[in-house]
């Protein structure tokens, strides 16, 4: 029996369509988890690292990634989990932090803490807390239009 | 005595397990809701990042163990989690302290063990130490602000200090298992980091007007687990009641 095994660029495009399960307006590939996806023989495996070591949505994550690839015909499917390099938002895609940004969550930035309130765009913010609803999330709130809005931590 | 690597990573995986409970004690019940969400996501931290000692402990001693069965069947005197992390709560200020404590030995041993001979053990101090790092920040804020802030808040992190000081030095013993470990280039030796741990807490407890205690006794027995305080084991009976009761349940 031959197996057909898809070109990888088709298995990057596919997952760049599988949304994150906490902030559906990025991608897994946008959010920079998916570290490699190759053929071994007949079998795909797929290298995907965590964001936080207790983030609750890693198990869905790899779960919606497993459902996507057999959704599309591939049955000999392996995740493999890496640790390091660790996850740094470095790796967030430019369009990843467009999106959020659009979404009303402050994309990370070096400095720290957001540039600009993700709704009014004033730069007179303050820090409520330095965690938020999930784990990469802090909470700021922007001094001009009162909103308070999630910022994604930088590290 | 056990083989010491496997000793080590339950030591690892047991301080961050028993004090991310601990944490999640919190949960729904802190002061304030930005601090209760706080103190749920560095409980999350620390027990995602037992899940990876532990998981690698289990690995390491080939018996079929996973980080629940470690976590979920052994009893209090297979524990090796330092006295400091299984004191209680008391206080919101407490529960900083404790954390500010720990989180000061936590980032220097993480950032020592990312240079680890054992790759898998660097892999999980590189993943750890990012998430330390900003728990560290965190409660030196906290500790500065509460000490150097009412009279009220400055008394209550005084107590706090002099309660669990006396638990400070048991993170930095070294004994039969450390210098196994330290011979390979496992891990660094724990005296070590005592002095680099001495002057970051001079310096943070200066700027919250907090006096550090002039003893240097240290309550000993829990990284060895010849003697855990008593409140371990009520931990243990909440933590664990169900998978004792019902094993292998799941939902």
């Amino acid at each position: 029996m031959v197996i057909e095994k898809p070109a990888l660029e088709t298995i990057w495009q596919w997952l760049d369509g599988v949304p994150d399960p906490e902030i559906p307006v990025i991608s897994l590939t946008d959010l920079g988890i998916i570290r490699d996806v190759e053929w071994q023989n007949d079998t795909l495996e797929v290298t995907v690292t965590p964001t936080y070591s207790g983030c609750p949505a890693t198990r869905i994550i790899n779960l919606d990634i497993e459902t996507a690839l057999r959704d599309r015909g591939i049955k000999n499917l392996t995740l493999k989990t890496q640790l390091s390099p660790a996850w740094t938002t470095d790796w967030l895609s430019d369009r990843g932090r467009r999106r959020l940004e659009e979404y009303g969550i402050a994309p990370p930035q070096a400095a720290g803490g957001p540039s600009q309130c993700p709704h009014c765009k004033s730069q007179s913010l303050e820090r409520i807390s330095q965690f938020g609803s999930t784990p990469c999330k802090a909470q700021w709130r922007c001094q001009d239009c009162l909103e308070p809005f999630d910022y994604f931590k930088c590290i | 005595m056990s083989d010491p690597l496997f000793e080590f990573l339950c030591r690892m995986g047991d301080n961050t397990l028993v004090l991310g409970h601990r944490v999640s004690e919190w949960c729904g019940v802190a002061p304030v809701l930005e601090e209760d969400i706080a103190l749920a996501n560095t409980a999350l931290d620390l027990i995602g990042q037992t899940t990876l000692w532990l998981n690698l402990a289990g690995e390491v001693e080939g018996k079929g163990r996973n980080a629940d069965a470690l976590a979920f069947r052994r009893d209090i005197w297979d524990f090796r989690n330092v006295l400091l992390v299984e004191q209680p709560n008391g206080d919101f200020g407490q529960t900083m302290m404790r954390q500010f404590l720990f989180d000061a030995w936590h980032k220097a041993y993480l950032t020592a063990l990312q240079s680890s001979s054992n790759a898998q053990i660097a892999a999980i101090a590189e993943k750890s130490l990012k998430e330390v790092t900003y728990h560290l920040e965190r409660t030196t804020d906290t500790v500065i602000g509460l000490g150097d802030g009412t009279d009220e808040s400055h008394d209550r992190m005084q107590n706090a200090l002099d309660r669990l000081y006396p638990y400070v030095g048991e993170m930095f013993t070294s004994d039969t298992v450390d210098a196994a470990l330290s011979a390979e280039g496992i891990a660094p030796d724990p005296a070590s980091l005592r002095p680099q741990y001495d002057t970051l807490l001079r310096d943070v407890f200066s700027q919250a007007t907090l006096t550090i205690p002039a003893s240097d006794f240290a309550h000993k027995g829990g990284k060895s687990g010849q003697r855990h305080s008593e409140h371990l084991g009520h931990m243990l009976a909440q933590m664990q009641w169900l998978q004792r009761a019902y094993p292998d349940a799941i939902w």
